[in-house]
């Protein structure tokens, strides 16, 4: 009986973020005729890959209560690295591929070891490797993009259709999504984040070694950013050095409009993926609704009060 | 006596902490097959010598052995290698985790080494509770249960190792007589030619009937180590705080306390849990008790009444209608509530006793916006005093402080505040006997000045110590209302268990 009603209560959690996402569907739908033109049905999945690839590591660090703010430069970093491998040292495409993901795992390796060995606050942790990413990303890139066109195949990576009419950038981000789902619910990983998140100091009473696996948190996290970096220089066939930044927020909101808890111990990734969807959604509306760029950020800024609001009314006070 | 070592031996053991020294020389032996009671004063060192012999922290001098063999757990979970089981005073669990996977923490069973088996950890959870006795769903997230399915939740995870030395302290100072049964028979179990225990607790007729013999530690030092069965209770007693106690104390009948004015007057509160249709009436400068089993929504009523939960139904205070929407409107109409729960809402575990004690007088302790530091260290100091609340400084931070003297902390904070009225709840959770001697006197000495008290107790010998009448509840009504003169433990039990005993260990409160 207990079960039946757990069950019912996370499947409303979804229901309400899945609803909000809908009611902005049918609402722009309504507002524009262009809004359910399929090429542009494409182009927010495509905008919600990138974000979304990243808000999935975001999520798992945020379960521990933590905060990654370095997913947006890392991933530039990323893109710039995966550059240099496959543009500049003509690498073959999957060690290309490879690297940019390692160099992900890299910038979460030294996130987790400055939070779980340095005990630096997360936030200060990561604010520093937000800086330091873009500032690699520049002095690597020589502050200029590094073109793609003479490595072959890459931009198919994300932007072929392996499935007809889907951009392979969406279906990386389902799979990736899939396995953040799994990584988060079923494996050591997923549960001790949670653990971490709910009591840090009981998991490590319990006899789990509280610190090592932040330091696997954080790189599992990282991978993720390697994975957004390799996406977004394939989308745009480039890898441009000045973006980036401001990105993380982006994710974060997704996370957070999808209903995991910035004090941690709750999260999922449905929630994440369909916080991601309603982002994209919303700045794509609004743009086809020819509302200037500076109400867009108002609007999503209003989306985001309101969804979290909506959220912690339903748990009650416990959020 | 003996032959042979004892299971677990700790010879010489010192341990200081900054401007501490909880241990000093001390012993101990558990045999095999034994209960041994572990008593002291709140802040004697209890706590401290639990956690050196389970890895938490290092000994600074002192050696232990178990069954001959010198041993230095590194952490809790070498310990627990060991076969050393220990269930912590203060709660170690994951609210957002379910019981199965609290339980199994740290040891998941895995599909080819990656995939958590959750069926698995709740089958094994599930034949844990069968053999154990214990009703808890092991998919139920920990932060729906009340503070004794927490505290069941912990004994079935320390007894989930294959443990030889099973370390209790104060598992029974959230349960109440039908669960400390059920832990008292689990206790009884679990001892074996091979196995045994070390028992904390305050309560001298638990240690009476559990243990076979009891260590007495007073100021971080070794007192005696006596027979359960040759000594009397108040010679234990007298060993702990050297000197005698006045035991079985009623309070005197308060004379026509029927034409005294009606402080808070409590009308049809109900929730949409539990409670239906609460009334009772509090006289200035009486103390009201309120009894009951666990889940028999006395805290829900206290919750009710200062507005942490929403309720409907009247209060008044002083003959007046109130509002009250939240503990903060609670405060403005002089209701002070202390919580069951010191960790959750009763405590700042980072801050040190001033602030603690300073919190929910702030507002009358500054001048032109600025809080006036001088003044709070003088009044904490002046509590710290008065309570005699064991720690080095006023500027100790609360965690760590022993519980007992937490307790007396989060005390101290109400009676800072000076309200009229104050609703205590489980007030001496976790604090000795010569501590709960002063806090009876504390509590009947504030009702003498005319404030008025509800205390909220499982121990019934408590509500009978302090009470002037008694409302008795029981699945959220009121069963029955009695003068200290006519009640008794054996009446007040039967008017507690009106509609059937309540077996459920989950909190029936929405609130999380
Ligand atoms: N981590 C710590 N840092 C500083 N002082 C500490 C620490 N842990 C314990 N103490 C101090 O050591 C002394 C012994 O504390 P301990 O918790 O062992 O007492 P106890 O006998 O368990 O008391 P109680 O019955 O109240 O639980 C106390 O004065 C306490 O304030
Ligand atoms: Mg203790």
């Amino acid at each position: 009986m207990n079960v039946t009603r757990l069950g019912n209560r996370q499947q409303l959690q979804q229901l309400l973020a899945f609803g909000g996402l809908v009611v902005i569907f049918v609402f722009f739908s309504v507002a524009s005729p262009y809004f359910l033109d399929w090429a542009n049905v494409k182009g927010i999945l495509l905008a919600t890959a990138v974000t979304g690839i990243m808000a999935l590591g975001a999520t798992l660090v945020i379960a521990t209560g933590g905060i990654d703010l370095s997913v947006g430069t890392g991933m530039t970093l990323c893109s710039v690295m995966t550059g240099v491998f496959l543009a500049n040292l003509g690498l073959p495409l999957v060690v290309g591929v490879l690297g940019g993901l390692a160099i992900g795992a890299l910038i979460g390796l030294l996130n987790g070891l400055n939070v779980a060995y340095l005990r630096l606050p997360p936030f200060i942790a990561t604010l520093a490797m937000m800086m330091v990413a873009q500032g690699l990303s520049l002095v690597i890139s020589g502050t200029k993009p590094i073109y793609f066109s003479d490595v072959p195949g890459f931009g198919q990576l994300a932007g072929g259709e392996l499935v007809p009419g889907l951009p392979n950038a969406v279906l990386i981000f389902f799979v990736a999504a899939v396995l953040a789902g799994v990584t988060l619910s079923k494996t050591l990983t997923g549960r001790y984040a949670l653990s971490i998140g709910s009591n840090e100091e009981a998991t490590a009473i319990s006899g789990v070694d509280v610190r090592r696996w932040k330091v696997v948190i954080y790189v599992v996290a990282g991978l993720f950013t390697g994975l957004a970096g390799v996406v977004m220089a394939s989308r745009l066939n480039s890898a441009q050095p000045g973006l980036g930044l401001g990105y993380e927020l982006e994710a974060i909101a997704a996370v957070v409009i999808g209903g995991t808890s910035l004090r941690g111990g709750k999260a999922t990734i449905l929630g994440t993926v369909i916080g991601a969807l309603i982002m994209a959604t919303l700045t794509n509306g609004l743009r086809i609704m020819s509302i200037p760029q500076e109400w867009q950020k108002v609007a999503v800024g209003i989306v985001i009060v309101l969804a979290v609001y909506a959220d912690m009314l339903r748990r009650g006070k416990e959020a | 006596m003996t032959d042979g070592p004892a299971l677990l031996r700790a010879t010489g053991i010192s341990k200081s902490f900054p401007g501490v020294r909880a241990l000093d020389d001390v012993h101990l032996d558990l045999r095999h097959g034994e209960v041994l009671a572990l008593v002291g004063e709140n802040g004697a060192g209890k706590s401290t010598l639990l956690k050196l012999l389970s890895g938490i922290h290092r000994p600074d001098a002192g050696t232990m052995e178990l069954d001959g063999a010198p041993m230095s757990p590194a952490g809790p979970r070498q310990a627990n290698e060991l076969g050393i089981s220990v269930i912590h005073q203060e709660f170690h669990l994951m609210p957002d985790l379910t019981v199965a996977q609290n339980i199994f923490i740290g040891r998941e069973p895995r599909r080819a080494g990656l995939l958590i088996r959750d069926d698995e950890l709740e089958r094994r959870a599930g034949r844990l509770f069968e053999r154990l006795g214990i009703p808890l769903d092991p998919r139920q997230p920990v932060a729906h249960l009340s503070v004794a399915g927490q505290q069941m939740v912990e004994i079935a995870k320390a007894l989930s190792f294959d443990a030889r030395v099973l370390i209790m302290d104060e598992p029974t100072a959230a349960l109440t007589e039908t669960e400390v049964a059920t832990l008292f028979r689990i206790v009884r179990d679990f001892v074996s030619p091979r196995t045994g225990v070390i028992y904390v607790s305050h309560r001298m007729d638990e240690i009476k009937e559990i243990s076979d013999r009891i260590t007495v530690l007073r100021d971080g030092r070794y007192v005696d180590t006596l027979p359960t069965a040759g000594t009397a209770t108040r010679d234990v007693i007298a060993a702990m705080v050297g000197r005698q106690l006045a035991t079985g104390v009623r309070p005197e009948p308060a004379p026509g306390v029927a034409d005294r004015e009606v402080a808070l007057a409590v009308r049809g509160l109900s929730t949409r849990a539990l409670l239906k249709d609460v009334s009772f009436e509090l006289y200035r400068g009486e103390i009201l008790g309120l009894a009951g089993l666990m889940g028999a929504g006395r805290t829900e009523v206290a919750r009710a009444i200062i507005g942490a939960d929403r309720s409907s139904g009247a209060v008044e205070v002083n003959g007046k209608p109130v509002t009250v929407r939240s503990p903060a409107d609670a405060v403005r109409h002089g209701i002070g509530y202390l919580s069951e729960d010191r960790k959750r809402y009763g405590l700042l575990l980072d801050q040190d006793v001033v602030r603690n004690v300073m919190l929910s007088s702030l507002p009358g302790m500054t001048r032109g916006g600025f809080v006036r530091d001088a003044d709070g260290r003088r009044v904490a100091a002046e509590m710290v005093d008065r309570l005699s609340i064991r720690t080095p400084s006023v500027t100790q931070r609360a965690k760590n402080l022993s519980g007992g003297n937490q307790q007396k902390v989060v005390l101290a904070k109400w009676l800072v505040r000076d309200c009229d009225v104050l609703i205590v709840d489980e007030p001496t959770r976790g604090i000795d006997v010569g501590a709960k001697d002063e806090i009876y006197t504390l509590l009947t000495g504030l009702a003498a000045q005319g404030k008025s008290i509800v205390v909220i107790s499982s121990e019934l010998p408590e509500v009978l110590r302090l009470a002037d009448r008694i409302v008795v509840m029981c699945e959220g009504r009121v069963t029955g209302t009695l003068a200290n003169a006519d009640a008794t433990q054996h009446h007040i039990m039967e008017l507690a268990t009106r509609f059937g005993a309540d077996r459920s260990l989950v909190t029936t409160g929405g609130d999380a």
